[in-house]
């Protein structure tokens, strides 16, 4: 299948300006597909208010619109479009891409949707249509979807008394479980019960506080092991993996937020190749009929057991790490399976000769972490939950896990040259401790059990202080797997800092 | 345990050694899998070779008991990166040393295996020779050279199972197992299996080095599967009257097992329908006119594209082959339907008027992706719909 004739001009949304949750990843995506759809000779119009972008560049877009990335504006973009199409006596449509834009593209999208502006103009969505963007984002629509399908979900029920509440605490059958009452501002009212007591406190409250005097009861997946799966497919259903991830902060932390390694490590090939399965399943029953879709799992360390967490039927902030971790261009070959080409029609950018209908492989380990800022925002609670707050990011590939974990750690630009070691002081809470000092214990267990921006350096503290990996990992519930590399680096450390230096080494350092 | 690695071309590679205290000759090999060690070292096709694979932390998950492809290792030896210090999987048994320790195999870590693949593939598969006991360089090296390949060899005789049995009779073995177990959180997911159909289609599939996948699936397509050794001849195999017939994989060259190319001349007279995967394919082909090369550094991983010439799919699929068949050599009744998207080699064909056909990669994955699992399916269709 060649590419579509009938298309004329391509409208892109951008993402406007940078935010926590949505940074420069989709500038990257963006820029991607301007150029990837200008070289199959369409007209390409772009819509992003952020002018410190690569893609609002004059020479990326046939016409850039510097304007506020709302549904009133682009339809306002797409009525000047058509104009300027039929006076130019252009015959070919004008299609609209929402998603290389992360979530503000594809809420814009929605939001002409239902308004009707693209049907009432004939533009058409490509790259994925409405029904698929809403059944991706409704997580109860979503939950239903990979249910009929024979996937595995948390499970949850509502209720709407104290007994219709214990009654879905039964049928789940463990603790803990979370509590979200409905229609509640943000969430407010909800949590996390340990206890049975906890239980019915947070139930009594949380019907109190909802207007609907309802609430969700959900199995908590605290300390599972978290796993994400970049998938393509085409138009002629072909799907493939780019890239898989798992992540090393157990599930709690935000992916965005957490330390995330590519490939999987402690999946075998069946479990591996379970999660593939599901993964074209869930691309598919969505529906997203081209192009890029990030999928999460949780698994269960005990037992294997695998949930399916969300999905994004978009490009998304792994996409830009899958794409730089693979050397495959997911928004590049996005953009052109959007416009009707098959992934075997479409040239690997590496190796120059082969399709891009493969799966990559890699010979390396690619590890991603996210960089903070809580200095700048001193009234933030720095505690990393389920809401990202992450301004940034560094990823750093090695041949090692450990290799890489320390080149990123180093890129970091916190001043750090790796896990530790490096002579310079730790400041916490204000104080100044020693690198090689030692941690009070209260500490070190305070900062290990609750996830912060600092944890995986309290990881070589608490090493260094005598903790085993069954001491850490029932504070973090980070695979034993990642504690083992970790120990191995702080074992190396301890290594080197007891070798005595050498004649003349000493002066030598001193000189530096 | 030191441990070391030589090459016919004088290449040495020195590393820990790991595993068992031995050592052993074979073809150096890297597979690009990124999972699935384990399956690779019970394959019986790598008998007689080094296998190094790219990706460079192994180990990781250990080894578990379901998950083996036969009854043993098979592999002269692995050469890796860094072997993993821990286990850490909630179906491990034992760590991947410990296993190889058991069944007597060398492993080499803390090489530089990504200088090795590039090595065999510029210069192509090469002789080598691995070892964990203290050998000298020289020793190694003349081991490497010594060593006669594999070309010419019969390594199926050495890998086939010696007698007649049928597979998994009581239903024990065959089921895949799911990671989600519905509403009930309680038991482990592992023993949450798929209900299997009624084995109602006999068939008799030629042992070569088979993978126990083979088996599972062929059983999961609702197949009674008598296993033959690969040396049975044609009216041995045909005496329980089957309606089908499977040829397996297998180890080494084809044209080093001219009794199986004899047997299946044979079965084809008869025009009941055949499948075959890998060396089952080549063995087809050699047997249907059509002759073999050996590759220069062969397909080993689980990434490799398919593309099917007949319907334009494409099928993400798991490979191991060092010999492929020349598609000029193939006569005209012969229609070449899958070819490598990567180096456009015949990856699989079928009889224009006969019910035969065959692939020269896995659709039994194992390791590798489910893509074309299918395939089971259209050889039950083969029998069922003629």
């Amino acid at each position: 299948m060649p590419k579509r004739t009938d298309i004329h001009s391509v409208l892109i949304i951008g993402a406007g300006p940078i935010v926590i949750g949505q940074a420069c990843e989709f500038d990257y995506s963006g820029t991607q597909a301007c150029k990837a759809l200008k070289e199959e000779g369409y007209r390409v119009v772009l819509v992003n208010s952020n002018p410190a972008t690569i893609m609002t560049d004059p020479e990326f877009a046939d016409r850039t619109y510097i304007e506020p990335v709302t549904a009133e504006c682009t339809e306002k973009i797409i009525v000047r479009e058509l104009e300027e199409m039929k006076r130019l006596g252009v015959t070919g449509k004008l299609v609209l891409l929402p998603t290389l834009g992360g979530q503000t593209a594809l809420n814009t999208a929605m939001a002409l949707t239902k308004s009707g502006a693209l049907e009432r103009y004939g533009v058409e969505m490509i790259g994925a249509n409405a029904e698929a963007i809403q059944k991706g984002e409704d997580r109860q629509v979503f939950k239903d979807l990979m249910i009929s399908i024979g996937l595995d979900v948390p499970i949850s029920g509502t209720a709407h008394t104290l007994e219709e509440a214990r009654a879905v605490a039964e049928s789940i059958g463990r603790l803990p479980l979370i509590i979200r009452p409905a229609f509640t501002l943000g969430g407010t009212g909800g949590g996390t019960a340990y206890n049975r007591e906890e239980f019915d406190e947070l139930s009594k409250r949380g019907l109190e506080l909802s207007p609907v005097s309802e609430i969700l009861v959900e199995e908590s997946l605290l300390g599972w092991k978290e796993f994400e799966m970049e998938v393509m497919r085409d138009r002629a259903d072909n799907c493939v993996i780019i890239c898989s991830i798992e992540n090393f902060d157990p599930m709690g932390v935000h992916t965005g937020d957490s330390i995330t390694v590519a490939p999987t490590q402690t999946l075998t090939d069946k479990e591996y190749q379970i999660m593939r399965d599901a993964s074209f399943a869930v691309i598919r029953a969505v529906g997203v009929e081209t192009g890029g879709s990030n999928i999460q799992f949780g698994v269960c360390p005990d037992t294997g057991r695998m949930v399916i967490i969300e999905m994004n039927p978009r490009v998304s902030r792994s996409s830009a790490l899958a794409s730089k971790a693979t050397g495959f261009p997911i928004a590049k070959i996005a953009a052109k399976l959007a416009v009707g080409y098959l992934l075997d029609e479409i040239r690997n950018d590496i190796t120059r000769e082969t399709p891009a209908s493969f799966e990559p492989t890699i010979d390396y380990v690619v590890t991603k972490i996210p960089r903070f800022a809580f200095e700048k925002f001193p009234h933030a609670d720095p505690t990393l939950n389920t809401q990202m707050k992450a301004v940034g990011e560094a990823m750093a590939i090695g041949r090692t896990f450990k290799e890489s974990i320390q080149k990123c750690l180093r890129s970091l630009e916190i001043g750090r040259s790796g896990l530790g070691g490096d002579g310079k002081p730790w400041r916490i809470q204000g104080d100044m401790l020693d690198d090689r000092g030692p941690f009070p214990k209260d500490l070190l267990i305070q900062r290990l059990s609750v996830p912060n921006a600092e944890r995986i350096f309290f990881i070589r503290h608490a090493f260094r202080a005598g903790f085993t990996i069954e001491d850490v990992f029932q504070l973090t519930k980070i695979d034993r797997w990642f504690l083992t590399q970790l120990q191995e680096i702080v074992a190396l450390e301890e290594e080197l800092a007891a070798l005595k230096p050498a004649q003349g080494a000493q002066s030598a350092i001193s000189n530096v | 345990m030191n441990g070391i690695l030589t090459l016919e071309d004088g290449t040495v590679f020195h590393g820990q050694g790991f595993g068992a205290r031995a050592s052993a000759c074979g073809e150096v090999c890297f597979n690009t899998s990124m999972t699935g060690y384990q399956e690779i070292l019970t394959d019986p096709s790598y008998k007689a070779q080094i296998v190094t694979m790219t990706y460079p932390l192994i180990g990781n998950y250990g080894i578990n008991r379901q998950d083996v492809e036969s009854w043993k290792p098979h592999a002269s030896g692995l050469a890796i990166r860094e072997l993993s210090p821990v286990v850490s999987n909630w179906r491990s048994d034992l760590s991947l040393e410990a296993y190889m320790a058991e069944n007597g195999i060398p492993g080499l870590q803390g090489i530089d295996t990504r200088a090795l693949t590039k090595k065999l593939r510029v210069r192509g598969a090469m002789n080598g020779f691995i070892s964990t006991e203290d050998i000298s360089v020289e020793e190694a090296l003349a081991k490497a050279r010594s060593w006669p390949g594999l070309s010419g060899i019969d390594y199926v005789k050495e890998v086939t199972h010696p007698k007649r049995f049928e597979w998994d009779p009581d239903d024990t073995q065959s089921s895949d197992f799911r990671l989600t177990s519905g509403p009930s959180t309680g038991e482990n997911p592992r023993q949450v299996r798929n209900p299997l159909p009624p084995a109602d289609i006999p068939i008799v599939a030629f042992d070569f080095g088979m993978k126990y996948n083979i088996l599972r699936r062929l059983r999961q397509y609702g197949f009674k599967v008598d296993v033959v050794p690969a040396t049975t001849s044609a009216a041995e195999a045909l005496k329980s009257k089957p309606a089908g017939v499977f040829l397996s994989n297998g180890p080494g060259d084809p044209s080093a097992v001219g009794y199986a190319i004899e047997a299946i001349r044979e079965i084809l007279k008869t025009g009941i329908p055949v499948f075959g995967i890998c060396l089952g394919h080549q063995l087809l082909g050699q047997a249907l006119g059509g002759s073999t090369f050996k590759l220069k550094f062969g397909h080993r991983g689980a990434n490799q594209p398919v593309k099917d010439l007949e319907s334009g799919r494409i099928e993400i699929t798991s490979q191991n082959h060092g010999f492929a068949i020349d598609p000029k050599s193939l006569p005209a009744e012969l229609s070449v339907n899958r070819i490598n998207l990567n180096d456009q080699t015949v990856e699989g064909f079928r009889h224009k008027s006969k019910p035969f056909f065959s692939v020269q990669y896995h659709p039994e994955a194992s390791p590798g992706p489910h893509d074309s699992t299918v395939l089971f399916g259209e050889f039950r269709d083969l029998i069922t719909k003629r």
